[in-house]
């Protein structure tokens, strides 16, 4: 196996795109990670496009060709292309696989993209869409909603560890915080906790801001073997670690409803495969799709105790360079999330982090990375570990 | 959904049939027809639930899809069988009533239907239980 690294990144602006269609986005993110990475559209000999829900969001599947198509990859160099799918986890799996075929030598350049067009249907149509990442026949069947599902887990872990509607609101009061900084977030306006407390609920405990958005966008990386990183570029980001796990489907199944035993196994896979412990991290960019999930997230990661998650969330131990900085960019519920390419986006953030091109929202001294991508409420879980030292 | 993909899962959604495992012992909802946990070496056959649990979790929907918008706000839950199996499902009571703990039970319900002349899907949902 060969060590990997990204040479280019780039991420669209996130949020309501009304003038730009899905190939536009994935299109304006690929030619920005090849300029990144300064080279050609010939240099490269495999692709993956993350993506939830082509055929739900705009009636469009083979994503894979038609990509190819709108970069110019297609016609002539005949490039193969590939859509990867695991629902909002699509992303980070279209990344893991641009890692392995570089890493197995079948491919010397590969591009990892992930794209969601969600605002061209109503907001009916996108909640359908999204429940179809749980069990459709036992749980969306009864009206089981994303934000629901997630609900049902914040709701048993307040019983269980006396988390609070505060601590969950600072979750997302931090990431406001940081996505401030971070020109392509969708929402970078302040919030306070007494907003997210006074928000509509959407499914009791989550009010509309403990949810992440709905949104247009795209992003993109470039992998190539580390031993060629220095041909392209002089900061090279090397992976140190791709790893991902699968649990039940339905979250009824779930050994522990709390914890979602994905992020555990791939977590731990990928901290094994770094030779790293979570002390070991400066950054995480984890999958907040709800306030909630970042809790159970930065528990299951091991960097708080199974309940501490809460309290160390409205005391500030998450926020930009305390304890460890958790959603740098604004995670999804700053950002927005583009359920396809939240994962690359958070490999993008990453790049411009340990690069120290993160302005007003950099890290102190990044020196390791880990990022989080979740399909449904946990069937899926993809951990990346990366750092700027080989 | 559509009626063939209904209709075959109709034992399941109308009797609360599921699988239990003769070689290890767990219950199953809905059939299924491999132990998760013996896999090949399991036994599976198929079970009647008693249609008696209680609330592992719960929640009380206030924004969703075309399809459930009559019913908001309605509560949904997880409620563990009285056989160990866990499902997800409405609880058609009062929603502030709903609360983890609580004990409920089984009763045949409208699921949805198919637009306003469509067939109409029956099912299994849950009821608290008198206190
Ligand atoms: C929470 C949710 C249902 C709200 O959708 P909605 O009820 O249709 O809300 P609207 O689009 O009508 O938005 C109302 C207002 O709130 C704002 N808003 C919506 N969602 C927001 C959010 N998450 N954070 C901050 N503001 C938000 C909108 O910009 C809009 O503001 P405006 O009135 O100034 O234009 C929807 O965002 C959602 O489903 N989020 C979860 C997405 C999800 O499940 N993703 C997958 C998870 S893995
Ligand atoms: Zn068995």
């Amino acid at each position: 196996m060969r060590e990997v690294a990204i040479v280019g990144a780039k991420t669209t602006e996130f949020g309501e795109l009304w003038e730009k269609s899905l190939r536009d986005i994935v299109v304006e993110a690929g030619v920005g990670a090849i300029e990144d990475a300064g080279i050609s559209g010939e240099d490269i000999d495999m692709m993956y496009v993350g993506n939830m829900s082509g055929g739900k969001f705009i009636e469009q599947e083979h994503l894979g060709a038609l990509i190819a198509d709108y970069s110019g990859l297609a016609k002539g160099l005949n490039v193969p292309s590939t859509r990867v799918e695991a629902a909002c986890a699509s992303g980070g799996l279209a990344l893991r696989q641009a890692i392995q075929a570089v890493a197995s030598g079948y491919s010397n350049v590969a591009i990892a993209a992930g794209a969601e067009k969600m605002t061209d249907i109503d907001g009916s149509g996108v909640t359908d869409a999204l429940a179809a990442a749980a069990d459709r026949e036992w749980e969306g069947i009864q009206g089981a909603t994303f934000p629901g599902i997630y609900a049902m887990i914040a709701k048993l872990h307040m019983a269980q560890y006396g988390t609070t509607s505060e601590q969950l609101a600072a979750v997302a009061v931090k990431n406001h915080e940081n996505g401030m900084n971070n020109p392509i977030a969708q929402f970078k306006s302040k919030l306070t906790i007494e907003q997210v407390l006074k928000s509509i609920m959407v499914s009791d405990p989550l009010h509309i801001l403990d949810c992440s958005p709905v949104s247009d966008g795209a992003a993109a990386v470039i992998v190539v073997p580390a031993d060629e990183a220095h041909k392209y570029t002089d900061t090279p980001i090397y992976i140190k670690a791709s790893a991902q796990a699968s649990d039940t489907i339905a979250l009824h199944d779930r050994r522990d409803i709390t914890t979602l035993d994905a992020s555990v196994a791939a977590g731990k896979r990928a901290y094994e495969m770094a030779g790293l412990t979570p002390k070991d991290i400066n950054f995480v960019e984890v999958h907040d799709c709800f306030t909630i999930a970042e809790i159970c997230a930065i528990e299951d990661l091991g960097f708080f105790e199974k309940g501490k998650g809460g309290p160390a969330s409205l005391a500030g131990e998450t926020a930009l360079n305390a304890k460890i900085s958790v959603n740098p960019s604004g995670g999804l519920k700053s950002t927005g999330h583009p359920v396809g390419a939240t994962g690359v986006k958070q490999a993008v953030e990453a790049v411009h982090q340990l690069r120290g091109e993160a302005g007003k929202r950099q890290v102190n001294g990044a020196k390791y990375g880990m990022t989080h991508n979740v399909g449904g409420s946990g069937a899926t879980a993809v951990v990346h570990i990366f750092s700027n030292e080989r | 959904m559509t009626v063939p993909r209904f209709w075959r899962e109709q034992q399941s959604r109308y009797n609360l049939v599921g699988s239990h495992c003769k070689t290890c012992g767990n219950y199953y909802y809905p059939i299924r027809n491999l132990c998760p946990e013996c896999r090949r070496d399991g036994d599976m056959e198929q079970y009647k639930f008693k249609g008696t649990g209680k609330i592992v979790t719960c929640t009380v929907t206030h924004t969703t899809s075309d399809e459930f918008n009559d019913l908001v706000p309605y509560a949904l839950a997880i409620v563990e069988l009285d056989e160990g199996a866990k499902l997800t499902t409405q609880i058609v009571d009062e929603p502030e009533k709903v609360a983890i703990g609580k004990r409920v039970h089984s009763v045949f319900r409208k699921l949805g239907s198919d637009g306003d002349s469509g067939i109409i899907y029956y099912g299994t949902k849950f009821e608290l239980d008198k206190e």
